[in-house]
């Protein structure tokens, strides 16, 4: 064999080596995912099949129990008001946080960290402090002479105390997009004869919108599964789907139709997933520019 | 300017403009009048104010004393997207998330233009930057030179009376600059509107303006045509940012019809002619000088200085020679003789006629800010 094969040989030798490090780096965290999610879930799609006996007879009964298909529906429609209520809230907050000054954008982006350091539950908690009938909101309004409104378990409760804890999630990756898009171009835009509404609504709009993609899907994906804040903040009329898994798993022992649930609910989320490729295909091509 | 065509172009007439920044001046006391129809390079070096100037102009940067006409009407606290001028940016602002077609129509659009029209007049303008087959692509698809013509198109397709380019070929690599100079001048030719076009590239201003007004520090050094600038410049800098000079300083003595100089250890006597400082600078330009080897005979009206080559540039159509004269200033010559070539070491004599020279009062800001 001569030199330059030896050499040849050992280079792919170390080239297919290569290849296999990023694997080896990425072996902990996969062994979490695997063990941690991907048996649970297996078991869950299993007995859901299974549970008590083989067949589709938790489905059946799922779409065969009117209150079921109400609070799915409802889910799906209070996740929407939140992600709703996020974009509205997040967007200008993202926008001053891509266009302050070093401090300022410290202060903002620290006031989007906080609540990551705080849990859900304490925050769920506050959350009934201020949304109680004798809670802060409405000591405010009475004091002012307006009427009281109902605020804990009503469906607006739980969508404010939801919207409160996801926004950062459509914070952050709005804000990464938001500081990636050239000022420069809405300047051009006037000079090209835009009044500042129009300049934004063609020009800085449109540009921002793969980091409302991104964050809408987050907060909605969030927002379906969503369990302590919605069981805490809500009431009878605005039960989420994880307080009918919860009840069918831990009080009823019902496995197969908890996991019935779940599954059901991840097949929508892939659905949404799969409807939203395209708009974040749209995102990379942007990106690539 | 052609007489024949059709005057489309606004009259510019800034006055005492200035714009402070604190307590820094960027502009200070700007006074400029810009005809119809004219191309006017705002040229000077990084700092001077001319991007200041021109978002003055455009609209992007208020005032803050002075006054700014377009075509006639004050224009001071006018909006930007109500002055109907296309700007040009050197970092290209083609709408990423747009076709080059789109992009194009986005100012018709604005404009309310009909479908029909609105096609026509895209691809006219797309046709005059030659970017007529690239409609459908985006911005990212395409090299610089390519998106810099897209941008030309856009900011011409509403027939503004008014262009201004702010440093528009800086991003793109000597050929492709020059090719694209070329092509700015011929639009300019085809449309009669006027431009106001910024660089730091005195060739490019050169080859592209009807008159170049030299910016530093905030002010204007000198307005006038290439040929005004190179041969009568008014002050050192100008003299100095202008083509290559000689720059000779020395003790100035003054008699009836002619000034002294003692330069480098020798006499040079100029016709005094010129305007009269007290510290004056004497200026020449390359061609103006002759490089002989030493102990040649002299007419009697020359002067000379002594000293030896240090820098030998060959050029293809003749060479640029750097000559270290004795009080260590640099002489610049340039010759398109080849019979006699000279080499780095050699002592040689540069032999000038004193009407030639150019005696200007001495700048201490004109060296530190040479491109
Ligand atoms: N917004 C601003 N705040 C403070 N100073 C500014 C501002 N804009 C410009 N300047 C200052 O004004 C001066 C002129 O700037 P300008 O952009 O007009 O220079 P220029 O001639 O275009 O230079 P270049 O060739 O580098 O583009 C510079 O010293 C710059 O630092
Ligand atoms: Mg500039």
């Amino acid at each position: 064999m001569s030199a330059g094969a030896a050499r040849a040989e050992e280079d792919t030798g170390s080239a297919s080596r290569r290849s296999l490090r990023p694997l080896a780096l990425a072996l902990p965290a996969l062994v979490l995912l695997v063990a941690v999610i991907g048996i649970p879930l297996a078991t869950i799609v299993l007995r859901s099949f299974n549970d008590p006996e083989w067949g589709f007879q938790n489905y059946v009964w799922f779409f065969g129990t009117p209150v079921n298909l109400v609070v799915l529906q409802r889910t799906f429609t209070m996740a929407a008001w939140v992600t709703v209520v996020c974009v509205i809230c997040a967007y200008p907050y993202a926008y001053a946080m891509s266009v302050a000054g070093p401090k300022i954008r410290l202060l903002l982006t620290l006031c989007v960290l906080i609540p990551f350091w705080v849990s859900g539950v304490v925050r769920t908690l506050a959350w009934m402090i201020l949304l109680q009938d004798s809670g802060i909101i409405n000591m405010v309004l009475r004091a002012g002479g307006f009427e009281g409104i109902r605020l804990i378990r009503t469906q607006t409760g739980v969508i404010i105390g939801m919207a409160q804890i996801l926004l950062p999630f459509m914070i952050l990756p709005l804000y990464s997009v938001m500081k990636g898009i050239d000022l420069r171009l809405v300047q051009a835009a006037r000079s090209l004869g835009a009044a500042p509404p129009r300049a934004f609504f063609s020009v800085y709009l449109p540009l921002s919108l793969p980091g409302v993609y991104a964050g809408a899907i987050i907060v909605f994906i969030l927002a379906l599964g969503f369990y302590i804040t919605p069981a805490l903040l809500g009431g009878p009329r605005s039960t989420m789907l994880s307080t009918l898994v919860q009840n069918q798993v831990l009080s009823l022992l019902q496995w197969g139709r908890g996991g019935a649930m779940g599954v059901v609910l991840l097949v929508a989320t892939f659905l949404l997933l799969a409807l939203a490729g395209p708009l974040m295909r749209q995102r990379y091509k942007l990106a690539a520019r | 300017m052609n007489g024949l065509r059709e005057q489309r172009g606004a009259a510019i007439e800034l006055s005492r403009v200035s714009k402070a920044y604190g307590s820094f001046k960027a502009l200070d006391d700007i006074s400029l009048q810009i005809q119809p129809g004219e191309f006017m390079t705002l040229l000077g070096p990084s700092g001077s104010g001319k991007t200041t100037t021109l978002n003055v102009v455009a609209g992007f940067t208020e005032v803050s004393s002075g006054t700014l006409q377009i075509g006639g009407s004050n224009v001071v606290g006018v909006p930007a997207h109500k002055r109907n001028i296309g700007v040009v940016f050197q970092h290209y602002a083609l709408f990423p998330h747009m076709t080059v077609g789109r992009n194009v129509a986005y100012p018709l659009r604005l404009r309310g233009v009909g479908k029909a029209e609105l096609e026509t007049r895209v691809r006219r303008a797309l046709d005059m930057v030659k970017m007529a087959d690239f409609a459908y692509r985006y911005p990212s698809e395409l090299s610089g030179g390519q998106q810099q013509r897209v941008a030309l198109a856009r900011s011409i397709v509403f027939d503004p009376p008014l262009l201004l380019m702010d440093e528009p070929l800086g991003a793109l690599d000597k050929k492709l600059r020059e090719w694209l100079q070329l092509e700015i001048k011929r639009i300019h030719r085809e449309l009669g509107t006027t431009f106001v076009y910024v660089t730091h590239d005195q060739e490019e201003a050169l080859v592209l303006s009807d008159r170049i007004a030299v910016f530093n520090r905030g002010r204007i050094e000198q307005i006038g045509t290439g040929h005004d600038l190179y041969d009568a410049p008014e002050t050192l800098f100008v003299g100095r940012f202008i083509g290559d000079s000689t720059v000779l300083r020395g003790a100035a003595r003054s008699d009836g019809s002619s000034t002294a100089l003692d330069v480098a250890g020798e006499t040079v006597t100029v016709p005094r002619r010129h305007r009269d400082t007290d510290r004056p600078v004497m200026l020449l330009r390359p061609e103006k000088l002759v490089m002989r080897k030493p102990g040649v005979d002299r007419s009697d009206n020359e002067n000379r200085l002594s000293g030896t080559v240090s820098e030998a540039i060959y050029l293809g159509s003749g060479s640029k020679y750097e000559v270290l004269l004795r009080d260590g200033s640099t002489g610049i010559v340039r010759s398109s003789l080849t019979d006699q070539s000279f080499a780095i070491g050699d002592a040689v004599e540069l032999c000038f006629r004193g009407a030639d020279a150019k005696l200007l009062a001495d700048d201490s800001t004109a060296d530190t800010t040479l491109t």
